[in-house]
């Protein structure tokens, strides 16, 4: 069995009896790193000589204190949108390619705090724009399923390398399911938690009213372990919420009987592929036999989701970017004639093209005689899909469905035609729009490839999702499967 | 009919500070224009006493004390830079 095997939990009351030290833990990620990196490439940086030299920090305090942080001596790997301090940050985008933060994101302060150890740098889509990590301007991750086919996106690097066992757990952000999609697709648990939950300061905007951070992890228990360490108000960001963070890991008691929970009709419909259909179908009798009940109910505005969001995603991401400009850090073109000049020539050059299309759809939309049709349209379309998910939560404690229309797909068959690509998010974009938690859990396979079930809750109340999850995850064991790398 | 010419592209491009080539230009049309289309479903929703959403959360006007902090060092400031000078930021020339 491999160290990461264990839940936290374990390892924990393993390094307490002495069975394994820090560095033990910190020696296999390196170990499977360099086993199976050349063919997942999940990691765009490295950080061994620091997390080695903190391991031996560690496993020194390990021998004489009795207290430990509540991820003491965890290797973790962190999306490359999360800044830290002299850790190359490069959002995968070359304009940032040699970018070196000079501070810390709160969500890292954090994990610092409760001694985590930063293994390195994960790969993701440009920006966070992106379903298949195929937009990153320097490398391609593969799904450790199935090399041949994407991870997902755009937190694909952080699911892969969980997925791989390169890292038992990771963090990701999900602004229209950046972080449920690849854990769907990688076989793992991802959850995107409510907006303001978890402090954004730090992690470079895509589209500040969405993005949330997130954890990455192989069971419904560790995810409840880093988001206690993640959660909470922070003064460095306005819009991180004032709301007391609940015990998560004592919500985990396995019992749901009397659950009550909605499946919207519109997340099985069309789009949605058989199998998967299927595998949610089978999911639901699973809880069922657990003591839920559950019953059909309609989001009538789901189909409007996509558009909502590709205006409102895009006009935020616009402006947030406009930012990358070659004068304070990043990239800066060679030959430019004069300022205008050198801004252009360095976005041109420094942006991909799926970046600059949403720059420019964004632009438009919020543009002189366009704002009004576009984006404003699109934030009052929002209120109706928020209310929606209102409705529903009046009479339910949780709305369960697939995370993704189908598994992961092959690399290059979506990259030509953008709509294609977007299609993707259906199931996972409402739940930005409305602000409330989702989680995706590994439910199935199709063909050898990972299914996953999506657990939406109410603001706050990811302590619910955790509970469902959780008592899924016992009844079943897709959570204990691993590719054969 | 389309929604966007290739001329408000490049309009658009320019205001966004993106240099594209004509080939790109015709590209982003066609992209743009579909993605657009695409948009214009909402149309089919009457919205019109309907408040807009910006935010999720039920939050206005987060106020702080406002304490005097240090900012950050300059030379920490300054070392991500691409270019510059005696502690600013050097860009090219502003006027011609």
């Amino acid at each position: 069995m491999a160290l990461f095997d264990h839940k936290i939990s374990e390892l924990r009351s393993l390094l307490h009896k002495r069975e394994i030290s820090v560095s033990d833990l910190v020696d296999e990620s390196f170990k499977r790193i360099a086993e199976v990196e050349d063919k997942v490439q999940a990691f765009l940086t490295l950080d061994e000589e620091n997390a080695r030299r903190k391991a031996k920090e560690l496993d020194e305090k390990l021998a004489t204190e009795k207290e430990f942080g509540l991820l003491f001596g965890m290797p973790i790997g962190i999306k490359d949108n999360i800044v830290t301090k002299g850790l190359r940050t490069t959002c995968a985008s070359k304009i940032l390619y040699n970018f070196d933060p000079i501070y810390d994101a709160t969500v890292m302060q954090r994990l610092h705090e409760a001694d985590a150890i930063t293994i390195g740098k994960l790969n993701m889509d440009e920006f966070a724009m992106g379903s298949s990590t195929e937009n990153s301007g320097f490398q391609i991750t593969r799904n450790p399923w199935d090399l041949e086919r994407v991870p997902g996106g755009s937190s694909g690097g952080s699911a892969a390398a969980v997925a791989a066992g390169e890292v038992p757990f990771a963090l990701g952000s999900d602004t229209g399911g950046s972080i449920r999609q690849p854990a769907a697709f990688c076989g793992v648990v991802g959850l995107k938690p409510t907006y303001g939950r978890v402090s954004r300061f730090g992690l470079v905007a895509f589209a500040s009213s969405l993005d949330q951070i997130g954890p990455i992890t192989r069971t419904v228990e560790d995810n409840a372990y880093l988001l206690q360490v993640i959660a909470g108000l922070d003064p460095m960001d306005s819009t991180s919420a004032n709301v007391e963070v609940p015990d998560y890991i004592s919500a985990l008691t396995g019992d749901i009987k009397g659950l009550k929970i909605a499946v919207p009709k519109e997340y099985l419909g069309e789009g949605v592929s058989e199998e998967v259909r299927q595998s949610v179908l089978d999911a639901l009798k699973v809880l069922e036999k657990l003591g839920a009940t559950w019953e059909e109910v309609s989001l009538p505005h789901s189909k409007y989701a996509l558009a909502t969001y590709y205006l409102l995603a895009s006009s935020e991401a616009s402006a947030n970017l406009a930012r990358f400009d070659g004068v304070r850090y990043g990239y800066r073109t060679e030959n430019a004639e004069n300022l205008i000049d050198m801004y252009k020539k360095t976005r041109s050059e420094g942006f991909g093209n799926e970046v600059k299309r949403r720059i420019m759809l964004g632009t438009f939309a919020l543009s002189s005689g366009y704002y009004d049709a576009y984006y404003k349209k699109a934030q009052k379309v929002r209120t109706l899909i928020k209310q929606d998910f209102e409705k529903v939560f009046e009479k339910y404690d949780v709305i369960i469905g697939p995370t993704t229309p189908t598994p992961a797909f092959k690399i290059g068959e979506k990259t030509s035609d953008p709509l294609t690509m977007y299609a993707n998010d259906i199931l996972t974009i409402p739940v930005n729009l409305a602000g409330v938690p989702g989680i995706s859990i590994p439910c199935g396979f199709v063909n050898g490839l990972p299914v996953g079930l999506q657990i939406i809750g109410k603001h706050f109340d990811e302590s619910t999702i955790y509970r469902v999850a959780h008592a899924f995850e016992q009844a079943t064991d897709y959570h204990k499967q691993k590719p054969a790398l | 009919m389309s929604r966007i010419s290739i001329e408000q592209v490049k309009h658009v491009a320019h205001l966004a500070r993106l240099a594209i080539t004509e080939e790109e230009a015709e590209m982003f049309t066609k992209q743009l224009d579909a993605i657009i289309t695409f948009a214009e479903q909402l149309n089919e929703l009457d919205t019109e006493n309907v408040p807009p959403t910006s935010h999720v959360l039920d939050m206005k006007n987060v106020m702080r004390e406002d304490i005097p902090t240090p900012g950050l060092p300059r030379e920490e400031v300054l070392k991500n830079a691409p270019d510059h000078q005696d502690g600013q930021f050097r860009v090219p020339a502003i006027l011609e």
